[in-house]
């Protein structure tokens, strides 16, 4: 193998690498001057890189780097959906950048570079790669927590996210060594066959643990509310839509390759983190007022959802938590980039209350974010429920008949919320006057919710096919 | 020319097309649109309508005779259980077509004018047509489900209609009172037609291998598939009391035969589809025990009271027992039933309205009397002189009505008769119209004359039905006719105490009102005007064809009389002061109203006031509303009450979702507390759980 090889197989993450760099470069010459050049190239290379990764979806499994770097259709899936999410949210945030005084070149940069960190986890093949690729997410996004420094929320925001998450790195650190020396090599590949070991078993508890924390789901969910609530809404936007499907993707990956053979151990505690996830997401968000909170214990609940299908296993599982994660990071984003829209003075509003008569100031959107709340939450016939149907199905037939109740029940007490949000924009009397709405953002609004429905509904089977195929690999 | 079907076609589906413009259009064409669309539609099926059923009557009669099917579309096939959408084209059908677009199309007319200022007048034509078309699909049903269709769409649009002024209480109320009580008359009929598919069921040996019926049973009773929901299949069973096999049994035997076990009574099916649908016709035509919706349904607009509840829609139990003829002919307990609830009827709806102040009431006690004499007449056989009087009775009533709504139109909207009196001389014309359905409603004519054929459409009619009673060998006949030549003389009274009360004498209306009292305009006038000519010889003109030297051509096989019953025929063996004594009846009862209103004026209010106890009994209508609000309203009230309060509120809800939704809230609010901001509490958090599920993991594997 040469180099040359190994950069085209790993060409998505060597692409934003080589751009990022350069980007850097031209940032520190030219100044904050190079600000909407910085985004413009940004907002290309995850483009570019998302097509690069939907070329690797259909070559099968590509190495690179002595097996360190492994790019299967499942994480080619994945890798599509994180950078076309990250094009998406870089895109749209620009008006509320500007609004809450954070326009800085740096804030593209930071979300390429977080993006490629999520990227090289993906195909990170090695317990090393992973947490190189866990590292470069999640430095960058304690950065953008902070972003609004001079703000003490946001500050504090990332203060927790970087001290809570330094310890989850450690967790997963100490875990990839245990696994490293009970098996000799940080190889996937050498692990997946190596023997059961009591220490093997408990490095992969500490594995799951800092994994489960990037994907923030329960109980290790505990940043989330602080974070989305504190950090800027173009962050937010970001953290609950690329890093969000990255994570989960990677979870489910490690799993799935590393620790397959020994999946009646891992298997019961990730039921029981989902059942948690589920449980904790859906009465968590019954009392917020704060929407960014809302969404926030809604993600969890939602990750907890998605996590049925790895409780389920490789077999019956894998495209399950694909095709979930796909409709709910569509739906999350364009919720969120909702929030961004709702402005009032150039202040970003937050509380439900807030929402109150949108229905007649911004009926476009609110129409939007009413089918989108509805499929977020599962509604038929919004794509959200067919996710949900396709992971309660490998609930059931992983014989985890208990769980699928859960999610069940959970999903019954999280209407309580999502109507209550949908209650808020259609009924009730609005008593104040919002900023006019930036028209891009309308149109990733509109554009999610006609994604959610009608097409991905419409579609519905091609996503379930390519997610199959995806997970045949 | 276009063929029969294809009229009959237009006739029932182009009031539904007229009701869907007007009601879905009303905001692009307005209201005069609505009006023009749907009265010019109506008009149209009425012009056809009456060119069928004149080429009918005076054409010959062979397309009556037999009846034939023009199917639209499958509705329900499965196995034996089939019904269409269908239009039945027969003698009775011809007959219910005529009347009831008829009507209709003259109560459009009518109320063009009459709802002239009622800003929601568009919505009022799309609901007279939407009703035309439900009672089109009633009357041209060739199966009970079809039948039940339309039965509940007229429902639908009584009390659309009668709650027509949703603002005012009354109306409202009036409108859920009619739609319960109907309620209680379709669940009996509804039973009726379960019943029906119980039993006519073909017998096992009948079946060939596919469970379908063989050849030879379609044969034998001249149908071309098996459906115990058409009307074809059950009545050809009936009439040949052909084997059958009700679900449930083991062994064929004869449908006559065939006993049933209900309510833990042993009784004969028959006699209980008969009693069943009876129930539902009851309900319908507001038959004693059910009828106390029918006066209050007066709130709705004075044409709906006209068009629904006078001349058709009430009318449609009558057609209902008409039509099942075939049934009704092999019951014994069933048509007693319609006897005796018919006669009681006729005479007790008669009493009341003698009490009654408010114009329309006593049009509507009217009404319910005259519905009774057509049930004791199907009840006593003669089917076709009750179709005959229905006939008659939708012109006169709806005149009537029509009348009654032009003097309350014309007095400022003034409706008790104590507020009234000299109209006559500023309104000439709806009283000499009121006089002619008077007339025609008492049955006044010359009787016992032979070759001498002179009266009011009422007097062939009603006498048709007394004379056929008193021919009667039934055991309930004499009741039944001395009952009709009482309420003969009660309706003559309370209708011309109407007429005095209105029209003659001194006015007691405030003087303003009766200054401004005025005839009504000439596009309410000419509705009146045409149906004054039916009063006065939809009797004469077509009492051949009904009941006399045609009725057997007539009818064809649309009605069915056993070969035992020729109370038809008898009727004219009856002697002569059978003859008369309706018309003493009337006579007297025209004396007894002109001197207790006329010359001793005085007297009857003296009698109200001094509260007498007939009186009282009577202008309470009995009591009934009392005593069912007594028994049913409270009781069911109570009992709601036991179950929304006690049941619903504390257990159900208390124990289920709101518990639920506490606990939910409660555990929230928990789980936001434990999240206290405090970052090493988070921390704490997520060793706790390293720590948790290590142990989770080491127990595993140990045990």
């Amino acid at each position: 193998m040469n180099l040359i090889t190994d950069l085209q197989n790993s060409a998505p993450e060597a692409a934003l690498a080589i751009i990022g760099l350069a980007a850097v470069l031209i940032g520190a010459i030219v100044g904050e001057g190079s600000r909407l050049l910085i985004r413009t190239i940004a907002v290309a290379a995850l483009a570019g890189a998302a097509v690069l990764a939907a070329q690797q979806y259909g070559s099968g499994r590509l190495e690179a780097f002595g097996a360190l770097y492994v790019a299967t259709p499942f994480v080619a899936f994945a890798k599509i959906g994180l950078y076309a999410l990250a094009a998406i949210s870089l895109l749209v945030s620009g008006k509320s950048l500007k609004e809450a005084a954070v326009d800085r070149y740096e804030y593209p940069l930071l979300i390429l570079f977080a993006a490629l960190g999520g990227g090289v986890m993906l195909s990170a093949n090695s317990l090393m790669t992973l947490y190189l690729g866990v590292e470069t997410l999640s430095l960058p996004s304690y950065v953008l927590a902070a972003f609004r420094r001079d703000h003490v929320r946001s500050a504090e925001a990332g203060l927790k996210y970087f001290v809570l998450g330094a310890l989850a790195s450690g967790l997963l650190l100490y875990g990839c060594s245990l696994v490293y020396g009970f098996t000799g090599s940080a190889s996937y590949d050498v692990i997946a066959e190596a023997d059961l070991s009591i220490g093997l078993t408990f490095g992969m508890v500490l594995i799951i643990i800092g994994l489960a924390f990037k994907a923030s789901a329960a109980p290790l969910h505990v940043w989330t509310p602080d974070v989305y609530a504190g950090a800027p809404t173009p962050v937010v936007t970001f953290f609950a839509t690329a890093p969000k499907l990255a994570a989960v993707a990677v979870f489910a990956n490690v799993m799935f390759s590393a620790f397959n053979g020994h999946e009646t151990d891992w298997s019961p505690i990730i039921a029981i983190i989902a059942a948690l996830s589920m449980i904790i997401g859906s009465l968590g968000a019954l009392t917020q007022s704060s929407l960014k909170r809302l969404l926030a214990y809604s993600s969890i609940a939602n990750v907890g959802f998605a996590l049925i299908g790895l409780a389920a296993g490789v077999e019956v599982g894998a495209s399950a938590i694909l095709v979930y994660m796909a409709i709910y990071v569509v739906g999350t984003l364009g919720l969120f980039v909702g929030l961004l829209t709702i402005r009032k003075d150039g202040e970003p509003l937050d509380t439900i209350d807030d929402l109150n008569g949108l229905a007649k100031a911004k009926p476009l959107v609110a129409f939007g974010m009413t089918v989108l709340i509805f499929s977020v939450a599962g509604i038929p016939p919004a794509a959200g429920f067919w996710g949900k149907l396709a992971v309660f199905q490998a609930g059931l037939e992983a014989d985890l008949l208990w769980l699928v109740l859960v999610g069940v029940v959970a999903s019954v007490i999280s209407l309580g919320y999502y109507l209550r949000v949908v209650w808020a924009m259609m009924v009730k009397p609005s008593d104040s006057t919002l900023d006019r709405s930036d028209w891009v953002e309308v149109a990733a609004v509109v554009g999610a919710s006609v994604a959610v429905f009608p097409v991905l509904t419409i579609t519905i089977q091609s996503l379930l096919d390519a997610a199959a195929s995806a997970t045949l690999g | 020319m276009i063929s029969q079907e294809a009229i009959a076609l237009i006739i029932v589906f182009a009031p539904a097309i007229a009701a869907a413009i007007a009601g879905l259009g009303q905001r692009v064409l307005g209201d005069r649109g609505a009006m023009a669309v749907t009265t010019a539609v109506v008009v149209t099926a009425a012009l056809l309508a009456a060119y069928q059923f004149l080429a009918h009557v005076f054409g010959d009669h062979e397309g009556g005779a037999h009846g034939h099917t023009v199917v639209i579309a499958n509705w329900l096939s499965v196995g034996n259980f089939i019904a269409d959408w269908a239009v039945r084209i027969d003698t009775l059908s011809v007959v219910m077509m005529f009347v009831v677009t008829s009507v209709s199309a003259l109560v459009h007319i009518y109320s063009i004018s009459y709802m002239e200022h009622d800003p929601h007048r568009a919505r009022f034509f799309a609901y007279l047509s939407l009703f035309t078309f439900a009672m089109l699909m009633l009357v041209t049903a060739d199966n009970f489900i079809q039948m039940f269709f339309g039965w509940e769409g007229v429902g639908l649009a009584s009390y659309l209609l009668i709650g027509f002024w949703y603002k005012k209480p009354s109306a409202n109320s009036a409108a859920i009172k009619a739609f319960v009580v109907n309620r209680v008359g379709d669940f009996g009929f509804a039973l009726g037609i379960m019943a029906i598919v119980l039993v006519v069921q073909a017998p096992a040996e009948m079946l060939d291998g596919a469970g379908a019926v063989s050849a030879a049973y379609l044969q034998q009773l001249g149908v071309a598939e098996f459906s115990s929901l058409r009307f074809e299949t059950a009545f050809a069973v009936i009439e040949q009391n052909a084997l059958v096999q009700p679900v449930g049994f083991s062994g064929a035997l004869p449908i006559q035969d065939v006993a049933l076990d209900f309510l833990g009574l042993h009784v004969d099916a028959l006699e209980l589809i008969g009693v069943l649908l009876f129930i539902g016709a009851m309900g319908k035509s507001a038959q004693f025990i059910l009828h106390t919706w029918l006066p209050d349904a007066m709130e709705g607009p004075t044409p709906v009271s006209a068009l629904i509840h006078a001349a058709t829609m009430v009318t449609a139990g009558v057609f209902l027992v008409c039509r099942a003829s075939y049934l009704y002919e092999h019951t014994v307990f069933a048509a007693n039933m319609i006897t005796i609830i018919g006669a009681i009827t006729c005479f007790f709806a008669a009493t009341v309205g003698l009490a009654q102040n408010d114009i329309k009431r006593v049009v509507a006690y009217s009404t319910c009397s005259q519905l009774g004499y057509m049930f004791f007449a199907a009840g006593i056989g003669a089917y076709q002189a009750a179709m005959f009087h229905l006939f008659t009775h939708a012109f006169f009533k709806a005149l009537l009505f029509l009348s009654a709504g032009a003097v309350i139109h014309g007095l400022h909207d003034e409706q008790d008769m104590r507020k009234m009196g000299g109209l006559r001389r500023k309104m000439p014309i709806a009283w000499a119209m009121m006089l002619i359905g008077t007339l025609a409603l008492t049955g006044v004519g010359i009787p016992a004359v032979e070759g001498l054929h002179i009266g009011f459409a009422g007097f062939f009619s009603k006498d048709a039905i007394i004379e056929s009673a008193y021919a009667s060998p039934d055991q309930f006949g004499p009741m039944a006719f001395w009952l009709g030549v009482g309420a003969a003389l009660l309706t003559s009274f309370y209708s011309w105490r109407l007429m005095i009360m209105t029209f003659h004498g001194p006015t007691r209306a405030k003087q303003e009102y009766y200054d401004h009292a005025h005839d009504a305009p000439w596009i309410m006038t000419i509705p009146l005007a045409l149906l004054a000519v039916g009063a006065v010889f939809a009797g004469g003109v077509f009492y051949d064809a009904f009941v006399e030297h045609y009725q057997a051509e007539f009818w064809g096989d649309a009605i069915y009389t056993a070969s035992e019953n020729h109370v038809l025929h008898d009727r004219h063996y009856v002697p002569t002061w059978v003859l008369i004594a309706p018309a003493a009846a009337w006579i007297t009862g025209l004396v007894l109203a002109i001197i207790f209103y006329g010359l001793l004026p005085r007297i009857p209010p003296a009698i109200g006031e001094s509260g007498g106890p007939l009186h009282s009994f009577l202008s309470r209508k009995w009591y009934f509303d009392e005593i069912y609000n007594f028994v049913f309203v409270r009781g069911a009230a109570l009992l709601g009450d036991l179950f929304w309060k006690v049941g619903d509120k504390t257990l159900i809800d208390g124990g289920g979702p709101n518990a639920a939704a506490a606990i939910s809230k409660a555990t929230g609010s928990g789980v936001s507390r434990l999240h206290t901001g405090y970052l090493f509490h988070y921390a704490l958090v997520i060793l706790l759980t390293v720590v948790a599920f290590g142990a989770v993991v080491i127990w595993s594997m140990v045990s």
